[in-house]
């Protein structure tokens, strides 16, 4: 009954969506519709919610006529993990896309009324026509609710890898994130079509931007985290074409809320924020095709299926196709923005759009490579992390340096002595941490060595733009800027010194005996046996010692029962100065057992940064919405 | 004329940018890629020495060897045609197994043998090929359900 | 205020976009390659010599002859225990199936073709996985479609599903014309 009940609201939701779309075409062209259209995407939105509720209680309930809970779910997991079942498989997550689309796209209906009606109109029925392709493709090709007859007896399983915390979480709020630029999409088309690309469409934009952007955020930085400690070969990203598809976007929404503020407060570079407003969105979906086509295996891909790729494929070209085209034809109409000197703030957000955009490309090339080459030479080849840090991380560091001076510009016309001036306590400080990192730390190689310099004087220089003002005036979202330039100054930090200075202990050892790492002296005490719901593990025990110190570690090599799968869950213990990174491995034939261990110093660091960036953009969003929340409040009463 | 301009020069600098940084990125990658060979296509002396590349094959039972500090392995990758030496220091993924499919990733020595940095097994149900192969923790590269 | 050049640039990303549609379309919709293609299709089939393993059944002696499927499987492999189905209906409709069980065990095996049918003429078995190497099979199962001369004449990577039916049967009615 649910899953019927929650097919007939997705049908639902299409049909609005269809409405809503040749409502608002014929609205835009002066046909008496309009006032159809917010109505319509409102309610679209809260079918296609419903919908996906009705996924998830279908999940809560194991029940095993679904097909699709039978294949990814089981009567014996926690509760948490079969709801979080209901997005850990392909139907099911594309629902969720969906319903973030339709629901982000019911919220600018209702809450949006800072641009002129015809704008908005066009806006909505931008979202509508995305929508629709989604629909399609989710009713047409990938059914969520499809029976399964017989019902199963128990169910298949999820993946005991998925079967995690961090993990259940992560993509509903990636999802947010990628699918929350749709707005900024349907925004520029919107824009592009009443020819309305302006300080006002940019103010209008910020807010969405920031929120999908904060999303995005903390989405990829908890995937990393998981994948560090759940992964166990203590590597924190890998360059994975999955891992690339959530960093395009976000690379592309970076510039974009650069972008949108400049167009907002100076109006200059219109055409810059409408093209990263298609560029962000395509990625998104580019992002979604290259998991799910098959095209590009990789360890997080969905079950693979040409067809399905095709489709989205297809509805990638109509989309990302026809918003460039529309960008080419409109953009000359669309006034010239103000003037201003290369060495003036705008300037320097014209640098921080080149290099994200130089970044977005190196790797969107990467990750297609092997592709390419396969298609046209028929060779196979992979393209890994020797490639995307040597390429990337020269043009990541010089960004990093921008962000740091570009704050301290004025805007439209500056002089570099009166930047000298400002950045010259941070620059020494740089100079100087360059210095005495070759002194204490001889033997490094140059990105981690710059990076480290870097990271201590760009997170010293992220906070001159609050030297010398009144803090308690100081507005929100300069706050914002200043905490989210210093997490990413953190989490460069952390990363440089993870690289430099990680030292990892490998040891075939027996019981009683010791090893070294970094500084700790690890004891291995023994191994015992350990259970939980739906596992069986052998257990270690861990002694570390670093002068009064002592830690205790107990990582496991555990077996799974639905479906049969071995994994090792790392030890992991967190101190003041770094983590402690356990791993268990086999047995030999003497009684030895297998021990990778690693001493990370300050590698929390990465993550700290990544949140430092998400809650600066939260800081933002908030300092932003409540200062220009006064007039659109009246307006809506109105 | 700098009004004009303006905007010719930014459309400018981002295609040079993007595009140049892509083409940068090609020229860097042609040494950075990692190509994967058969057994059989090191034996035919098409497999450089010296660059990343990936070995992938049969492990030929009998052949895993442990060595006495209890973390190195030797063993003997093959096809129907050819047979390459490997040597490994480290934890095996729990798929990895006499007779079983393998990807090492690392590089080939003078001597012909093959010194991995990392190893990925695959299930016999549905071996995938080496460059579909990610990193081997979940040997089960086609789903993750 | 439209400056000359300036055209030819706003059309860039579209351009852009186009290729990288034709190279990953190029990608998507080239033939299927995902497992090593044997070398021998279009050879002879080698003469593999395997124990029986299971009773009723004998093993494969290399003097077998007729056009006929040569199945690789293990009753561990789950693939195999669903593409089952499918052999019994090639069976049915007069299809010879010879299996050869790599890595399996006796009790193992008996219990597996208990459960899911036995559609097999002759089974071998291959403890070392020697067969899989002398086809150039890379994984479990896969099937081979025999000439009555013994020669490979087709390669079914995986397990054979209901969709693949048609095509492994017109194989074999090309193998039966020689």
């Amino acid at each position: 009954m649910i899953a019927e009940a929650g097919l007939a609201a997705l049908w639902l939701a299409a049909a609005l969506s269809l409405l809503q779309l040749v409502a608002g075409g014929l609205a835009v062209r002066g046909v008496d519709v309009a006032s159809l259209v917010r109505p319509v995407a409102v309610a679209q939105g809260a079918l296609a919610a419903f919908a996906f509720a009705a996924l998830m209680l279908v999940f809560a309930r194991t029940d095993l006529s679904v097909a699709l809970v039978a294949a990814n779910s089981h009567v014996d997991k926690p509760m948490v993990y079969k709801l979080a079942g209901t997005w850990g498989n392909h139907e099911g997550s594309m629902l969720l896309w969906i319903a973030v689309l339709a629901v982000s796209g019911a919220a600018v209906a209702a809450w949006e009324r800072r641009l002129p009606e015809r704008t908005m109109i066009a806006t909505l029925a931008g979202q509508a026509a995305i929508a629709l392709g989604f629909y399609a493709f989710l009713l047409i090709a990938s059914n969520p609710f499809a029976r399964l007859s017989p019902a199963a007896a128990e169910g298949r399983g999820l993946n005991p890898v998925l079967q995690d915390p961090g993990l259940a979480f992560h993509p509903p709020t990636l999802y947010i994130g990628y699918v929350g630029l749709s707005v900024a999409f349907s925004f520029a088309i919107g824009a592009l079509v009443t020819r309305e690309v302006g300080p006002a469409f940019a103010r209008a934009m910020r807010p969405w931007v920031l929120g999908a952007w904060v999303f995005l955020t903390l989405g990829i930085t908890a995937g990393s985290y998981w994948a560090y400690y759940e992964l166990g070969w203590g590597g924190w990203w890998f360059w994975d074409p999955v891992e690339n598809a959530s960093l395009m976007p976000w690379l592309a929404a970076t510039a974009l809320l650069h972008s949108v503020s400049v167009l907002a407060t100076r109006g200059a570079l219109s055409a810059w924020t409408v093209m990263l407003s298609v560029v962000a969105f395509s990625m998104s979906m580019v992002g979604t095709f290259l998991v799910r086509s098959g095209i590009l295996t990789s360890v997080h891909s969905f079950a693979v299926d040409p067809t399905r790729g095709a489709f989205i494929l297809l509805l990638l070209s109509i989309y990302v196709g026809g918003a460039l085209a529309l960008f080419a034809l409109r953009i000359g109409t669309v006034r010239e923005g103000t003037l201003f000197q290369p060495i003036s703030r705008e300037g320097a957000l014209v640098a921080n759009n080149l290099l994200l955009s130089a970044i977005l490309g190196i790797v969107l090339v990467g990750t297609l490579y092997p592709l390419g080459v396969e298609a046209i030479a028929g060779e196979k080849l992979s393209v890994g992390p020797p490639y995307f840090n040597a390429a990337t991380g020269p043009l990541a560091l010089l960004l990093v340096v921008i962000m740091a001076a570009g704050p301290l510009l004025r805007w439209r016309r500056d002089r570099i002595v009166a930047l000298a001036r400002k950045v010259a306590l941070p620059a020494i400080l740089l100079a100087g941490g360059l210095a005495a990192t070759l002194l204490l730390a001889p033997g490094l190689r140059i990105l981690p060595l710059l990076g480290l310099s870097i990271a201590f004087g760009v997170g010293v220089a992220s906070l001159a733009p609050l030297w010398g003002r009144s803090l308690r005036r100081t507005p929100l979202f300069t706050w914002g800027m200043v905490v989210s330039h210093l997490g990413i100054a953190v989490a460069l930090g952390g990363m440089a010194s993870e690289s430099a200075f990680s030292r990892e202990t490998l040891v075939s050892a027996a019981v009683g005996e010791t090893a070294e790492v970094g500084p700790y002296r690890i004891r291995f005490e023994g191994v015992t046996p350990a259970s939980g719901r739906n596992w069986t593990a052998v257990e270690a025990r861990l002694t570390a010692e670093r002068g009064d110190d002592v830690l205790v570690l107990t990582p496991q090599a555990r077996i799974f029962a639905a479906p049969p799968t071995e994994t090792s869950e790392a030890a992991i213990a967190t101190v003041l100065d770094g983590q402690l990174y356990t791993v268990l491995g086999k047995p030999g034939a003497d009684g030895h057992w297998q021990l990778r261990l690693w001493w990370k110093p300050f590698v929390t660091l990465i993550w700290l940064g990544g949140g430092l960036i998400a809650l600066g953009g939260l800081m933002s969003l908030i300092g932003r919405v409540r200062r220009e929340r006064r007039p659109a409040i009246w307006a809506a009463f109105a | 004329m700098k009004a004009k301009h303006q905007r010719l020069t930014l459309a400018a600098l981002a295609v040079f940018a993007v595009g140049g940084s892509a083409v940068l990125a090609m020229s860097g990658l042609k040494d950075q890629a990692a190509y994967f060979y058969a057994p059989e296509d090191a034996a035919g002396g098409r497999a450089p020495v010296g660059k990343a590349s990936r070995l992938g094959g049969m492990v030929m039972p009998g052949s895993i060897q442990r060595s006495n500090d209890g973390v190195s392995i030797r063993f003997v990758v093959h096809d129907a045609a050819a047979s390459v030496p490997v040597r490994f220091t480290g934890i095996t993924p729990d798929l990895f197994r006499e007779g079983s499919g393998v990807v090492a990733e690392g590089r080939f020595l003078a001597d012909g043998s093959f010194l991995a940095d990392n190893l990925l097994a695959k299930h016999d149900e549905r071996y995938m090929p080496p460059s579909a192969a990610g990193p081997g923790k979940l040997t089960r590269t086609d789903t993750l359900r | 205020m439209r400056v000359k050049g300036q055209g030819l640039l706003l059309w860039a990303p579209l351009l852009a976009f186009v290729a990288f549609f034709a190279l990953v379309a190029a990608g998507l919709f080239k033939p299927a390659d995902t497992a090593v293609r044997s070398k021998l299709i279009g050879k002879a089939l080698p003469a593999l010599t395997l124990p029986p393993i299971v009773p009723g059944h004998p093993g494969l002696t290399g003097e077998e002859r007729g056009p006929r499927l040569v199945n690789i499987f293990a009753s561990w492999c789950v693939p195999c225990a669903a593409e089952v189905e499918e052999l019994a209906r090639l069976r049915a409709r007069g299809v010879v199936i010879d299996g050869i069980a790599v890595r399996d065990t006796p009790a193992e095996l008996s219990a597996f073709l208990a459960r899911h049918g036995n559609p097999y003429r002759a089974i071998g078995s291959d403890a070392e996985s020697r067969s899989m190497l002398a086809l150039g099979s890379s994984g479990v199962p896969e099937t081979f479609v025999v000439d009555a001369a013994g020669v490979i004449r087709y390669q079914h990577i995986g397990a054979i599903g209901p969709q693949d039916f048609e095509a492994i049967l017109r194989a074999v009615e090309d193998a039966r014309t020689i």
